[in-house]
């Protein structure tokens, strides 16, 4: 009978943290309905055969009852005792990540997913992992609340700007899952989305094997994987189209107008400074809502992105 | 002319006051004008003006409702831009909470029923009342000032550090609610005092209400957990003018600590909104069964109980949040006792049914359906407060669906449930039967159209405040968005056969449901003092094996015009007995 809720979830596919999950939804669920079932048909079969024939209907005096209260107050006090239990049991189990635990980084922004890897791999958005090994998420926020959610897997999480959080968990099968941003974060939350990509062992060897020699390659190119990852793509688009921010396509070099600042073309303090402290020039027709790199990008970094802006010519 | 016994030392003088079913005055006819209504200390014109006030906004928040959902009939964009979508939540959630829920039956039927359960003349504090009232005004015009203003793109939870990162008007809004509470709190005082003090003869702990201990517990609630909700939004407005780091990490605050403060006042706040409705219930359900209560003393301490338990499960909406392990096992823990008082509730209503003499006019009907939904509602609320559900399920459209089945399925169709009940008392008319049964059918079905096909997105894992979504839920946001259409079209038939009745309604008697209430002993619509003699409570409130004309009595000295609260009437009395 507990099949018969089925169609409520999405297919499990991390059996060792979402197993309780289903059995205990299956079985609130059955009891619930079988409650309901009860007392609907209890109020429909009482408004049937005790209708009002006459005005001058006698009703019995019936004050109370302590048995019958006693029975209705103590069975389902019984039943969320279990439902506790459980709960907890499933909950405690979400919370114990495995020791042998292969772990990622991951950073949450405004709006999108970093995850690095213990080689320094990063990717921006989508989380490879291994199938068959448990995996442990170290999680922070770069700037307000975000939370780590994989209806696949059963799991969720917060992720604070000012702590570390974690969540587990352990996919069997290779294949995609996807990933939510659940903590409402502005204007793009919803589009705030990744994918769990399951390798088998050996291909996610070689796949982490190739992202780790990615670190290298010219100031050009380490600037665009910096835009990736780091989120700027997500306001500012690279090919002149508008988004949240201005596009970067035909920046570099070319006067730019404020809504209460002198206006200066576009050189490598301005762009630093944009990064560093994004309220000091607000560009005409935009609204403040980047927060400051201050603390996130190196010097490196952003002199990296700088040399990646130049490139972007109209 | 009859003697009662009202307590051991004292004995009444008492005779039968029969209503008129023809009022020569009513309130509605003294006191007439503009500036009469503006400045008027009768509480069942206070009660109006809230009334037409929470109408407003509930309208308010109904059309963005309805705009919202027009927006997630397709994936992607539908028709407004995603900042705007976000205002839009926003608004709809902080206006159906702050401007609707919190103030829709205390405020409104609560001030116009409450002394006429007690058979006193008004509140306590019938000036305090009215500044109530514009409390409210002022709060509600200087939030709206600062939504034009900016508007406001936080969610109604304010949670930081978005909230106080966020370029919108997040200050002048929480100063709004800030001004709101007061208003909540004031009214709250006031029925406590009310229902201390204002009992007419004979109303013993054990003769009142349910209704009145519905409001007695909400009040309770209310005078207590309201400044923590000022004590928070002060610390906001701190933090953002003055930059003293409480909530933000960047100045070394912590941001979980908001929603601790947070949900320390929202989560008591349900109990503001649903347990009057409870109240609502338990008389609508013994006047149509014609029947005495079921457990009165059950029903009646079970709302002390969630009133008092409500305030220790404030931690259930922040199993995610990163809050630490033990206090997560706590507040699961206590949910579920929470869960207990209600889930007695429903049982002793249902029970009540039992060999009545049952009649299936409008507000039994919506009773029927609060029973439903309400039920449906708490049950969605278990799993929600089992962990290992929760964290699959928090922050998706589950959790929008089980507090809309609350909130909705349970405060607001007890509004409607009292609204029709009180309907021929307030107005002295009576609503058009068959088109308000229609109105109901509409409502029920739109309801659940819209809703439940949200438990099912949900927990298949559709967050909750996306303007875009994936494909896959694109079915069950249509079926929904139609629903909520239904939904609008019910509430419209509603406005209009109500609007209709207050000029071509039949006119309705003192006691159209043959109620045992003490409220039904007034004529309809009720004097300006409500009784024109002082009324003596010999039975209680769901006695209905008792003739009606025991519950008619009043004080036989008509010398003092039965116009003096009750410790005065007492004073009477004993002069009567001397």
């Amino acid at each position: 009978m507990g099949s018969l809720f089925d169609f409520m979830l999405p297919e499990l596919k991390s059996p060792m943290t979402g197993a309780t999950t289903d059995a205990l939804m299956g079985f609130i669920h059955i009891v619930s309905f079988i409650i309901l079932a009860g007392v609907t048909i209890a109020m429909i079969y009482f408004a049937i055969k005790y209708r009002r024939r006459s005005e001058d209907d006698e009703t019995p005096l019936i004050t109370h009852n302590n048995k019958l209260e006693i029975t209705w107050s103590v069975i389902p006090l019984l039943l969320v005792f279990v439902v506790f239990g459980w709960g907890y049991k499933g909950w405690l189990n979400l919370k114990t990540v495995p020791d042998n635990a292969y772990e990622i980084h991951v950073s949450a922004y405004k709006w999108g997913w970093t995850f690095k890897y213990e080689n320094g791999a990063q990717v921006g958005n989508e989380v490879h992992v291994p199938a068959g090994r448990p995996i442990k998420l170290v999680m922070q926020s770069q700037d307000v609340l975000h939370s780590f959610f994989v209806p696949d897997y059963r799991i969720k999480q917060d992720v604070l700007p000012n702590r570390y959080t974690y969540v587990w968990f352990q996919a069997d099968e290779t294949g995609e899952s996807q990933v939510f941003c659940t903590e409402y974060c502005g204007t793009s939350h919803s589009n705030m989305l990744a994918k769990v990509i399951v390798h088998t062992e050996n291909d996610f060897e070689a796949w982490l094997e190739e992202q780790g020699t990615g670190g290298g390659g010219t100031p050009e190119e380490r600037g665009e994987q910096l835009v990736g990852l780091q989120g700027c793509a997500s306001c500012h688009s690279m090919d002149g189209s508008d988004g949240i921010g201005p596009t970067w396509q035909g920046l570099w070099g070319k006067e730019r107008n404020f809504e209460s600042a002198a206006s200066v073309s576009a050189d490598e303090n301005y762009i630093r400074e944009s990064i560093l402290n994004p309220s000091a020039k607000i560009v005409e027709g935009y609204q403040n809502q980047m927060v400051s790199y201050e603390g996130r990008l190196s010097d490196d970094d952003i002199s990296d992105i700088i040399a990646y802006i130049k490139t972007l010519e109209e | 002319m009859a003697t009662a016994e009202v307590s051991n030392t004292k004995t009444l003088k008492v005779k039968r006051f029969k209503p008129s079913e023809d009022p020569k005055s009513t309130f509605l006819t003294e006191e007439k004008g503009l500036w009469a209504w503006l400045t008027t200390v009768d509480h069942k014109k206070i009660g109006l003006m809230y009334l037409g006030s929470v109408t407003f906004f509930f309208l308010l928040g109904g059309i963005l409702a309805l705009l919202l959902r027009t927006e997630l009939l397709t994936p992607a964009k539908t028709f407004i831009e995603a900042d705007t979508y976000n205002q839009f939540f926003t608004l709809h959630g902080a206006i159906m909470v702050f401007f609707v829920l919190v103030p829709s039956i205390p405020a409104a039927l609560g001030n116009f029923v409450l002394p006429m359960q007690l058979g006193a003349k008004d509140v306590a504090f019938p000036r305090l009342n009215l500044a109530s009232f514009y409390i409210y005004v002022i709060g509600a015009i200087f939030t709206f000032i600062a939504l034009a203003n900016n508007g406001l793109d936080t969610g109604w939870t304010f949670y930081t550090p978005y909230s106080t990162d966020s370029s919108s008007s997040v200050i002048w809004v929480t100063l709004g609610v800030f001004i709101l509470g007061f208003s909540s709190i004031l009214t709250g005082t006031n029925f406590i005092t009310t229902i201390h003090k204002m009992r007419a003869p004979g109303i013993t702990w054990g003769k009142l209400p349910l209704n009145i201990w519905a409001l007695y517990a909400t009040s309770i609630i209310q005078v207590l957990a309201t400044p923590v909700l000022a004590i928070t939004l002060l610390l906001l407005t701190m933090e953002r003018f003055l930059g003293i780091g409480i909530f933000d990490p960047a100045m070394g605050g912590d941001p979980v600590l908001f929603q601790h403060f947070f949900w320390f006042y929202s989560h008591p706040a349900v109990y503001i909104m649903i347990v009057p409705g409870f109240g609502i219930i338990s008389e609508v359900i013994t006047t149509f069964s014609k029947k005495h209560i079921f457990g009165y003393w059950a029903i009646a301490l079970s709302s002390l109980a969630i009133a008092f338990i409500g305030f220790l499960v404030w931690g259930h909406h922040m199993f995610t949040s990163g809050q630490s392990a033990v206090a997560t096992t706590v507040f699961s823990f206590l949910t579920f006792l929470v869960g207990i008082p209600t889930g007695i509730k429903i049982l002793n209503w249902v029970a009540t049914l039992y060999k009545g003499s049952i009649e299936m006019k409008t507000p039994m009907l919506y009773v029927f359906i609060f029973l439903f939904l309400f039920s449906i509602g708490g049950f969605t609320g278990i799993m929600l407060g089992s962990l290992a559900a929760d964290i699959h399920l928090h922050d998706t459209y589950y959790v929008v669906a089980h507090f809309h089945y609350v909130m909705m399925g349970g405060t607001l169709i007890a509004l409607l449930a009292g609204l029709h009940y009180w309907w021929p008392k307030m107005t002295g008319k009576m609503y058009n039967e068959f088109q308000a049964k229609i109105g109901a059918a509409l409502i029920f079905i739109g309801f659940n159209m819209t809703f439940l096909p949200q438990f099912i997105m949900g927990s298949q894992g559709m967050p909750r405040r996306y303007y875009n979504y994936i494909d896959q839920f694109t079915i069950f946001h249509q079926t929904s968005t139609i629903g909520s259409y239904i939904l609008g079209v019910g509430f419209l038939l509603i406005a209009f056969y109500l609007l209709r009745s207050l000029f071509s309604g039949e006119k309705a008697g003192s006691n159209p449901w043959g109620s045992r209430g003490l409220e039904w002993q007034a004529t309809s619509p009720p004097d300006l003092h409500n009784f024109d003699h002082t009324p003596v409570i010999i039975n209680g409130p769901y006695d209905y094996h008792k003739p009606m004309e025991e519950f008619q009595l009043g004080l036989a000295d008509v010398h003092h015009n039965g116009h003096e609260p009750s410790h005065a009437a007492k004073a009477a009395a004993e002069e009567v007995t001397n």
